[in-house]
């Protein structure tokens, strides 16, 4: 696979903007003053961004609880993201969302979810759109391991077969589904494998080696938009942080976290084999640092200083007429 | 049935109350099983002897160390599988209590509570019993968002088959969740998430509160304000409030919605001539318009004000918490409730 010095600026920038998001979340959740439930996609940056690197505006994803690094992926707003997140009026859905909703139609975004497994059929519909209005675009679906359990991915996978979709479900198996153990909760020993009995392509990948993802995404990509259908990824990968924030992770061990840290990071192995190839420096890594950090500082800033919902609003957007 | 007797009741919480209940029950009768995601936790990890939660709340702390885990069942993350097959366990001899985490993922497993669950004993002349428990945690007030935060217990006391509980207090939760479990029907077991920490003195004995018996938690001959679950604690406050002003309500909790103590909650409004219904959930088709409808058929003579009914607007939970905050009803609205009753002359 042949990259650009852009595409691969370009791969590292998401990938830091998601981990700097969740970072600088995981930072500001201790503090109280995020409301809610939030779930960091800290370690897992590869999938989104290698994923979606494919992917513009007429291409559709749909998400699950651990959504923002989908979201930046996919080119949702970063300060609208945390305005968002806070609650505020000038969040990506004017505060009514959340962290586990947030959504921009407008970038194919279809929205994070809070329903384990809802996202596969949501995904269905889109690729049917892209198929029925000729839009050449495919639809995306990030389940994870333990969504992968859920009867409506099973049933979405089969009418994606039935109907030729151009749809893509992603696995993302991170190991565990709250405190359970992915390798004790999905019986067969692979969620990818479990394709073949739909007679869908399915290929599992490093999910910490943003190269093999993309690669083969890309695959998947080309098939979809070749209208030959839908395709499985199973992407292996850890989470850095517990489930959601302020999970103790009594189910791992401190030795297990801190061999996840330094050996399955997307970032770092990134950074090094790009390095090593010598296809970008120090100072490139650098300035998109400092761009990202200064986007990061920006989006908390403007968040926290930006207005709640007005109470006038609680009864809009039930329908659109009434 | 049996009230609690001998020593003084400590304070405990909500959560407290369900593990001691769910403990006790399983000690009582070896049929009684326990399921739902992570109530154990840990399954298949390093930690795997221990139990890593015990339940995402840690309402079933405790029980995979006592009762092992052919008695306490993680679960993939498969609501329509699981409690499916609790409702085919329950046909068949065991006594399943199936944890649903939040309300909201009930819908994933809706074809097996509504048509399977529902309807099995009556399809089948009468010939199975499902003596099945789905505890949940229901209610707005957590910045949970439109996924994580619905009641809709009007929804399944809506369905012939199905009974729904729903307590207000720890007290309430460990007696009504040792009734559901002994019941041989199918039980919703609401758990509100904003009085999970809530404590008050729960006795250490056994003891059963029958469901379908409402309980009158303040007498008063003015207005009778019927209010569900949290809403019953949130009425309590307001009657505290109004009684200062020297407006006396009398408060009923029917901690059960099917099956409803009718006669309690109409003998009340036969007595003050008022009533104010509140409910969390939806307001249309939900409990305060099943009560109203209730009161304005049987008692309309004894009326003396129109019935009021304070509930959220009919809108999804919003996450932003201002919104949040003005969509749950709270104790000064169902003051102004009782203000509209009063002045209705
Ligand atoms: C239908 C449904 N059941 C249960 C939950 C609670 N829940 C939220 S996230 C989660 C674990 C999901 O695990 P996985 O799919 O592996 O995603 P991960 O959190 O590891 O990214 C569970 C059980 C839910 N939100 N929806
Ligand atoms: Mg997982």
């Amino acid at each position: 696979m042949q990259l650009s010095r852009e595409d691969l600026l370009e791969a590292y920038r998401a990938m830091k903007t998601m981990r700097e998001f969740d970072e600088r979340l995981h930072i500001e959740f201790a503090t109280g003053e995020i409301p809610g439930f939030v779930h960091l996609y800290c370690g897992e940056e590869a999938s989104g961004a290698g994923i979606c690197a494919h992917l513009g505006d007429r291409d559709h994803i749909a998400s699950n609880h651990r959504g923002h690094g989908h979201c930046i992926a996919k080119g949702c707003d970063v300060p609208g993201m945390m305005a968002e997140i806070y609650g505020k009026e000038t969040g990506l859905c004017g505060g009514k969302g959340g962290s586990m909703h947030i959504a921009d139609l407008e970038k194919g975004m279809m929205g994070a979810n809070g329903i384990v497994g809802a996202g596969t059929p949501l995904v269905c519909g889109a690729a049917l759109s892209a198929k029925t209005l000729g839009t050449g675009g495919v639809a995306v679906a990030f389940t994870g391991d333990g969504g992968s359990n859920q009867g409506a991915v099973y049933e979405s996978m089969n009418l994606a077969a039935v109907w030729n979709l151009p749809a893509i479900f992603v696995f993302e198996n991170n190991g565990y589904g709250e405190a359970s153990a992915s390798s004790w909760a999905t019986a067969g020993g692979s969620i990818a494998k479990r394709a073949d009995g739909f007679g869908i392509p399915q290929v599992t990948v490093d999910g910490a080696d943003y190269f093999a993802v993309r690669e083969a995404a890309g695959e998947a990509v080309a098939r979809a938009r070749a209208g030959e259908g839908p395709s499985v990824i199973e992407c292996e990968m850890r989470r850095f942080h517990g489930h959601f924030e302020g999970d103790p992770q009594t189910y791992r061990t401190e030795e297990e976290l801190a061999e996840v840290r330094a050996t399955r990071d997307p970032i770092t192995r990134f950074v090094a084999r790009v390095r090593e190839a010598g296809l970008l420096e120090e100072a490139d890594f650098a300035a998109v640092d400092e761009e990202v950090g200064a986007l990061i500082e920006r989006a908390v800033t403007e968040a926290k200083a930006a207005k709640v919902p007005a109470v006038e609003t609680l009864a809009d957007h039930v329908y659109s007429s009434y | 049935m049996n009230t609690p007797t001998s020593t003084p009741a400590k304070p405990k919480t909500f959560r407290a109350a369900i593990n001691e209940a769910l403990k006790q029950e399983m000690r009582r009768d070896e049929r009684v099983i326990v399921m739902g995601e992570d109530v154990a936790g840990g399954r298949g990890g390093p930690a795997e002897a221990e139990e890593a939660w015990g339940g995402p709340f840690g309402m079933t702390k405790g029980l995979i160390k006592e009762f092992g885990p052919g008695r306490v069942l993680d679960t993939p993350i498969t609501e329509a599988a699981f409690v499916g097959a609790a409702t085919g366990a329950a046909m068949t001899g065991l006594r399943p209590v199936v944890e649903i985490m939040f309300v909201d993922f009930m819908a994933v497993a809706f074809d097996q509570i509504l048509n399977q669950m529902a309807k099995i004993k009556y399809m089948f002349g009468g010939k199975a019993t499902l003596p099945i428990t789905v505890r949940c945690l229901y209610g707005a007030g957590f910045r949970a968002g439109a996924q994580h935060s619905q009641c809709l217990y009007p929804m399944l006391t809506h369905i012939p088959g199905l009974k729904v509980a729903i307590p207000a207090s720890p007290y309430e939760a460990k007696g009504m969740l040792a009734a559901a479990i002994r019941d041989d029907d199918p039980v919703f077991f609401f758990e509100h998430k904003a009085t999970l920490g809530m404590r008050e003195p729960v006795p250490d004995e056994e003891y059963v509160i029958p469901l379908g018996q409402a309980r009158v938690m303040r007498e008063g001959k003015d207005v009778t304000i019927v209010a569900i679950g949290r809403m019953a604690l949130f009425a309590a406050k307001a009657a505290e409030a109004l009684a200062a002003e020297g407006i006396d309500c009398e408060v009923v909790d029917p901690r059960t919605t099917s099956p409803l103590d009718r006669e309690a909650i109409l003998k009340s409004v036969r007595k003050t001539g008022r009533l104010v219904v509140v409910d969390e959930a939806y307001p249309r088709c939900n409990m305060a318009t099943d009560i109203a409808a209730l009161a304005a058929q049987e008692v309309f003579r004894d009326l003396r004000a129109a019935p009021r009914m304070v509930s959220p607007p009919h809108t999804s939970v919003p996450f932003g918490g201002p919104l949040e905050d003005a969509y749950v009803p709270s104790p000064a609205r169902i003051a102004e409730a009782v203000h509209t009753v009063m002045n209705d002359k």
